[in-house]
């Protein structure tokens, strides 16, 4: 038997759907010369010979372990206990393939349940999914979240104007297929809700907790503002950071999204990494992805089962609350055990020293002469305005073994001189005046 | 199977009823008894605006979940809270108690054309016992 599940028949329908003629008709639009690329291989060597070329290249490479590392802006090096890939590495939990049948899964089930329970204690929420692909998507399903039940035309999504350029693009090419306008607001979020004139058809307030550049956002009264004008209030939260501050279900959020790879899993060049989404009761049955509950066998022992699947792809096929629904289990398992290992006490612990070396960080580079770190309340990650072109900085910095952070040129052509830095626990007292000094003296 | 002679049905098996200018719409009893124990409806936002055969909301029983479509295009004016607590409502009394929106038609003349539309009693009685 094929395993292609398509008819001649049912790719002329699709093709004509589409409103092409053919498949070679589809694919017009990538180059020519990339559309069969001829592979010119060679005969082959040996596996030794290809380690060796292929560790020669991989040095090559910046990476966390070798380099002093304060680049974050969305992906951030937090230390792994040795316990979580241990563990994780197991073949129980690493074999099986979207292993959700109770009567044959009760670890990986009740791992799951696990990482639910400690994701709705951090986040102050209700109830849990067992994730989604990264902290982006996350935050474009809960917007989608905010969308059902409303009118087509004329809605509304206000997103911060600290939102990681990244995650907004993200964002357009989810909602692109939507009648929805994406608008950016400045200053709190309590205060872009209560703008009534402007915001007809508001569904949700994005706030981040912190935003892109590190910022703490005041968020008193912005929940009863947004729900005043009958939206949802989604916060896109630092993991790490909710160890140590009030969390957003304290804040009065509707939907909560992370980036979970601060939480366990390792840095790592388009992932995987993990997105945390954790809601309301109130809102569970909008929440899109898997959920699993806690239950009793016919013989009243504790067991785990998925549950609410009414709204999921393998029931509802094409109405389905997403069918962008895979989570990220391998990910998801190790900040189930990252957080179990942790505890309430060692996350808050590790907060603390990002808290603390990141503001010994930034006191002492605002000392520098032609640095100014920017004012206002930041948790690990601030912005640095540099006396010189940051890029050319950072490149000095490279040659020290050394990554100061990002030159936010990357994103914004026009901000030349400025560095965004991020401090975690990782960062030693003695790297950070390392830093201190090489900017100092690279910058002259 | 039981039966509003005032209602007018969809062949999605929703009915309405005219109130004043307004028009209320819930799922007629051979659907809550094809569904059985509804556990759950979500309701869209009041305010909302739907076409008429729009959907604007979902019933979930323990055997499945439908989409419910909007009979009459307008703006939802009003939805049962009651449901939210006991969505068994729908089961136990679907052309009374269990309610689920009302809605003011934007366009009074196009709404009494999708009126005349709908199926009479009989008409879907028919329907509904060959389904």
């Amino acid at each position: 038997m094929p395993y292609i599940p398509v008819t001649g028949e049912q790719q002329e329908d699709m093709l004509h759907k589409l409103g092409v003629v053919s498949v070679e008709e589809l694919f017009e639009d990538l180059p020519k010369r990339l559309r069969y690329p001829k592979l010119d291989l060679s005969a082959g060597i040996s596996e030794s010979e290809v380690l060796r070329e292929l560790s020669a290249l991989a040095a090559t490479n910046a990476n966390a372990d070798d380099y002093r590392w304060f680049l974050g802006a969305g992906a951030y090096n937090h230390f792994i206990p040795a316990v979580v890939p241990a563990l994780a590495s197991r073949g129980e939990f690493l074999t099986a393939y979207t292993p959700y049948q109770p009567e044959v899964s009760q670890g990986t089930l009740q791992a799951a349940f696990e990482y639910q329970s400690m994701i709705a204690a951090l986040t102050g929420m209700d109830a849990v999914n067992a994730s989604h692909y990264d902290g982006a998507t996350a935050l474009a399903e809960a917007v989608l979240m905010s969308l059902r039940g409303t009118s087509e035309d004329k809605r509304l999504v206000l997103l911060p104007e600290g939102l990681h350029p990244e995650y907004r693009a993200v964002l357009e090419l989810y909602l692109s297929a939507f009648d929805v306008e994406l608008r950016t607001y400045r200053g709190r979020p309590a205060d872009a809700a209560a703008e009534k004139t402007t915001n007809t058809g508001l569904t949700a307030v994005v706030a981040c907790y912190p935003d892109f550049y590190g910022r703490i956002p005041d968020l008193s009264g912005a929940a009863e503002a947004i729900h005043e004008a009958e939206a949802l209030f989604i916060v896109a939260a630092d993991p790490i950071m909710l160890g140590l501050l009030k969390s957003p279900g304290a804040w009065g959020a509707d939907i909560v999204t992370a980036e979970g790879q601060s939480l366990g899993n390792e840095l790592a060049y388009g992932g995987p990494y993990l997105g945390i989404m954790a809601t309301t009761n109130a809102l569970v049955r909008r929440m899109p992805g898997r959920i699993v509950g806690e239950a009793r066998d016919a013989e009243g022992r504790r067991g785990f089962a998925l549950t609410l699947v009414a709204r999921e792809q393998h029931i509802r096929r094409e109405k389905a609350v997403s069918n962008i629904c895979s989570n990220q289990g391998l990910a998801m398992l190790r900040s189930c055990i990252y957080l179990a290992t942790m505890g309430k006490t060692g996350l808050r612990r590790a907060a603390e020293l990002c808290w603390h070396r990141a503001h010994y960080a930034a006191k002492r580079i605002d000392a520098l002469p032609g640095f100014t770190v920017e004012e206002g309340a930041f948790f690990k990650e601030f912005i640095v305005r540099t006396p010189i072109d940051a890029e050319i900085l950072a490149e000095r910095l490279y040659e020290r073994k050394m990554v100061p952070g990002l030159p936010l040129s990357r994103y914004f052509s026009d901000r030349r001189k400025e560095l965004l830095v991020c401090v975690t626990e990782l960062n030693t007292r003695e790297d950070i005046d390392d830093l201190v000094e090489s900017l100092r003296e690279e910058s002259k | 199977m039981k039966l509003d002679t005032e209602a007018r049905y969809a062949k999605s098996h929703e009915w309405v009823r005219k109130d004043g200018a307004e028009y209320v719409c819930g799922i007629s009893d051979h659907a809550q008894h094809s569904l059985g124990d509804i556990v759950f409806v979500d309701l869209p936002k009041i305010g909302a605006s739907f076409d008429a055969g729009s959907s604007f909301g979902v019933v979930e029983s323990v055997k499945a979940a439908s989409d419910l479509y909007l009979p009459i295009g307008g703006k939802i004016i009003a939805t049962n809270a009651a449901l939210a607590d006991n969505p068994d409502l729908v089961n136990k009394d679907c052309y009374g108690e269990g309610w689920i929106i009302r809605v003011a038609p934007t366009d009074a003349n196009k709404a009494g054309a999708e009126w005349n539309n709908l199926l009479t009693s009989d008409d879907y009685e028919k329907i509904a016992e060959e389904d």
